[in-house]
């Protein structure tokens, strides 16, 4: 299954619980921005984070984040279990069309009984049951993104008609779930289909993740872990009647840039091995300077074993910036990482093509 | 104060997905596009506005059991589009239409209560009630609500939706909730701390009595179809009555129809406008189905040039789906066919002359008196203006109307405070014990 070795991806998590002001996030995206990375992220749950804390809907975050950027993905967590798949699909979409071609969305469900409780309307129930349903969630979000022609608005004033209805489908979808009669009342998002990420850190979501991610995150504290993860997850995206490549695979790591390596734009030398802490519960936790981050982004991803990093920083201001003006500066000086973005949607940070609806394609094929 | 110096509240309807928007006029735009959003948002801005308004469809409209394709198609999300707008406006009020059916009320409360803090304090929520097994197909539970059900869960679904807002105290500390009830029983910590406005602003749209009990039970704003002054003051005094029942001063609930406007030069050049916009706004195939929706038959066969049909309306057809329908159908033919009769109309003039007038037409100051003697008068509190044209459709408004409320003293100059509530001047709520 060999996959050439390619373009270096990074990816960051603006989270800020607690944080309830715009300018916070606002601030972190246009450094992240500054850095050129693929996408920023913000994590959500469908319930409180903790007892007696609180958090914003991440969508909501990164709509509000995308006229003060320009070119940075934006990619929220986006539940399913609670939510309705017409409303997500619609809200993804949404956020494409307000960022010009910069959302994604990244799949994950609610298991807890304390979040079901929040609704009222289905009891908890077990993982491995959730990400079934959230497979079916993403797979009826993509339909309802097709189900619009990109050329369905014809705007004909001689015969009167607006679209071509001819151009929208029902996507009558029917799961073991739920249904969804569609056409969406959103036309096609300008991506085609916004990406979709699944943090595959936990083996109960590789089968929806092989499925019907574009981005995963993988947990790994060595190189050949980490390889070893990849090469299963692309086996069974090849086994859905995928291209390998089809996935990209970054590494999840948390990073505490606080006192390493003095400051940032030298080149330090490295003395000490680069190791990853193992933390339950959470990513891999990098901790100590950006040059030695560098140095492991730089081992992972000429071993071939990932495609990039998707990085926590540990306190947001601080580390992102390190990161930015550290890490990502001697990456782009050793010219393994874009010094400008290339295209002006998230696919193509990523190296995606834009995919034709499938319903014209059917459409075509009839013909 | 004086009665001549009631203030007006303006809000910018964002053109909707009926024949009122002219998508055919060569200066018509994208209707998805953030560009169009932006524009009008910041026209609105510009002009002082209270708030910004977007409305909702959740399932495209069909006509004859095919989806319908002579009007405008397609919009995004609303709280979306309003999150993103927050970020290119400062004051603004930024109000969402959002289905009480098909939503719950934890996600809901949490989603709007993230547009509050990030817009510091903008946040309004139009809720409406369609409940129909048709829009339903979309959803999780299909039509589960019967129809005499909408109001009932409206009502607990706001009144959720306050006790999730007030489960934080202003000095950020989160107590459980529990609501028992007959659609919610949930219970939990709510997620997002008390927002600026502490309650967004609720807005109500029906028109039905139920509905209008619901407003002045709960909402803080009526958008209502009621826009010529006779029925305006008709309804203003019915709704306006009914909140002492519920312990409200009048104050306490705007009313704020949704209305059309036409400027120009001269009284003359603004009714020609205006009969030009009539024209564009129903094309002979929009008359034709207009005609098909009160029928509730294929009228395919018939000229729109050419006189109604003599056969009677279908009162239990199914043929249109996803739009309210207005009124007995065989009450309404009848009426269109005397109109037709007495004035020798086509069927498209016909449709013309009974959709009726553009709501103010005139000189900028005709505009500016009409308005002023309309909310005077108590038949509204100030209005939600419908423009015909995406985007630009209120620039006219805003650079030669405003200015004359303003001088008239009906109108703000500066928005003095920074949340909706305090454009509104509506009170702030109280923290529950
Ligand atoms: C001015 C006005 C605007 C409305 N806008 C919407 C809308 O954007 N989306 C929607 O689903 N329903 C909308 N409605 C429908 C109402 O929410 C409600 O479902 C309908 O009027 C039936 O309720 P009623 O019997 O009380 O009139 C609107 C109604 C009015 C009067």
């Amino acid at each position: 299954m060999a996959v050439p070795t390619g373009t270096l991806h990074l990816a960051a998590a603006i989270d800020g619980d607690g944080q309830y002001q715009a300018p916070y996030y606002v601030e972190l995206a246009r450094l992240a921005e500054e850095g050129t990375l693929d996408f920023i992220t913000v994590d959500d749950t469908f319930g409180p984070p903790g007892p007696g804390r609180g958090r914003l809907d991440a969508l909501a975050v990164l709509a509000r984040v995308a006229p003060a950027t320009g070119r940075i993905g934006l990619v929220p967590t986006v539940t399913t279990t609670h939510t309705e798949p017409f409303h997500v699909s619609s809200a993804v979409a949404t956020l494409d069309w307000v960022s010009r071609g910069r959302a994604g969305w990244r799949v994950e469900v609610s298991a807890t009984e304390a979040e079901a409780r929040l609704v009222g309307r289905r009891p908890a129930a077990p993982a491995g049951e959730l990400w079934a349903e959230a497979g079916e969630v993403a797979d009826v979000v993509a339909r309802l993104w097709d189900s619009w022609e990109d050329d369905a608005e014809i705007r004909d004033a001689a015969t009167g008609r607006f679209i071509d209805r001819d151009k929208l489908h029902y996507v009558d979808f029917e799961g073991a779930h739920f249904s969804v009669r569609g056409p969406a009342i959103v036309p096609r998002p300008p991506q085609g289909h916004p990406v979709v990420a699944v943090a595959a850190t936990d083996p109960v979501t590789w089968q929806t993740a092989a499925r019907h991610a574009d981005v995963v995150y993988l947990r790994a504290t060595s190189l050949e872990e980490a390889g070893r993860i990849r090469d299963e997850l692309r086996r069974r995206a090849v086994a859905h009647g995928r291209e390998p490549g089809a996935l990209t695979v970054l590494a999840a790591v948390a990073v505490d840039l606080a006192d390493g390596e003095g400051a940032p734009g030298t080149a330090p030398a490295v003395n000490s091995p680069v190791a990853l802490i193992d933390t339950p519960g959470g990513p891999p936790l990098y901790r100590g300077g950006p040059a030695g981050l560098a140095e492991l982004i730089t081992g992972w991803h000429t071993a071939d074993a990932v495609d990039g990093f998707h990085i926590t920083p540990v306190a947001p201001r601080h580390d992102l910036e390190r990161f930015v003006n550290g890490t990502v500066a001697l990456l782009q000086h050793r010219g393994l990482f874009r010094t400008f973005y290339p295209g002006a949607a998230l696919r193509d940070h990523l190296g995606l093509s834009r995919p034709a609806s499938r319903y014209a394609l059917e459409r075509e094929a009839a013909r | 104060m004086s009665r001549q110096h009631q203030q007006i509240h303006l809000a910018a309807h964002f053109p909707g997905v009926n024949n009122t928007t002219v998508w055919t006029d060569p200066r018509s735009r994208s209707q998805i596009d953030f560009d169009s959003f932006e524009h009008l948002a910041r026209t609105a801005e510009r002009g002082l506005f209270d708030f910004f308004f977007l409305a909702e469809g959740l399932r495209l409209r069909e006509h004859n059991g095919r989806i319908h394709d002579l009007d405008v198609v397609g919009r995004p999300e609303s709280i979306t589009v309003l999150n993103a707008l927050a970020a290119v406006t400062e004051r603004l009020g930024l109000a969402a239409t959002v289905n009480a059916t098909f939503n719950e009320p934890y996600e809901l409360a949490r989603r709007l209560a993230s547009l509050d803090h990030l817009s510091g304090g903008r946040a309004a929520w139009n809720v409406v009630t369609s409940s129909d097994a048709f829009t339903g197909e979309n959803f999780r539970r299909g039509g589960f609500l019967d129809r005499a059900d909408r109001y009932t869960r409206a009502a607990e679904f706001v009144a959720t939706a306050r006790e999730l807002w007030d489960s934080w105290t202003p000095d950020g500390t989160s107590r459980p909730f529990a609501h028992t009830g007959g659609h919610f029983t949930i219970d939990g910590e709510f997620g997002v701390e008390r927002s600026p406005q502490g309650h967004p602003v609720v807005i109500q749209a029906g028109d039905s009595d139920e509905g209008r009990e619901f407003a002045a039970s709960a909402a803080d704003i009526i958008f209502t179809r009621h826009g010529s002054p006779a029925a305006g003051r008709a309804f203003y005094a019915d709704v306006k009555r009914r909140l002492a029942r519920y312990g409200r001063a009048p104050e306490e609930l705007k009313i704020m129809p949704g209305v059309t406007l036409v400027l120009g030069d001269t009284a003359a050049d603004a009714q020609e406008k205006a009969a030009e916009i009539r024209l564009q706004q129903v094309s002979p195939q929009t008359a034709l189905l207009t005609l098909e929706q009160i029928w509730g038959v294929d009228l395919s066969g018939y000229d729109p040039d050419g006189p109604l049909p003599d056969i009677d309306p279908d009162p239990d057809s199914q043929l249109t789906q996803g739009r309210v329908r207005h009124g007995d159908p065989l009450a309404v033919a009848a009426k269109w066919r005397a109109l037709s009769e007495e004035k020798g109309l086509s069927i498209r003039q016909t449709v013309i002359e009974a959709n009726g007038r553009q709501s103010f037409i005139g000189t900028p100051a005709a505009v500016a008196a009409q308005m002023t003697e309309f909310v005077a008068a108590d038949a509204a509190d100030g209005f939600i203006l419908v423009p015909h044209l995406t985007p630009g459709g209120l620039d006219d408004f805003v650079d030669r109307v405003v200015p004359l409320l303003q001088e008239r003293g009906v109108f703000r100059t500066a928005y003095s405070g920074t949340t909706l509530r305090d454009h509104l001047g509506l009170p702030y709520p109280g923290e529950r014990g």
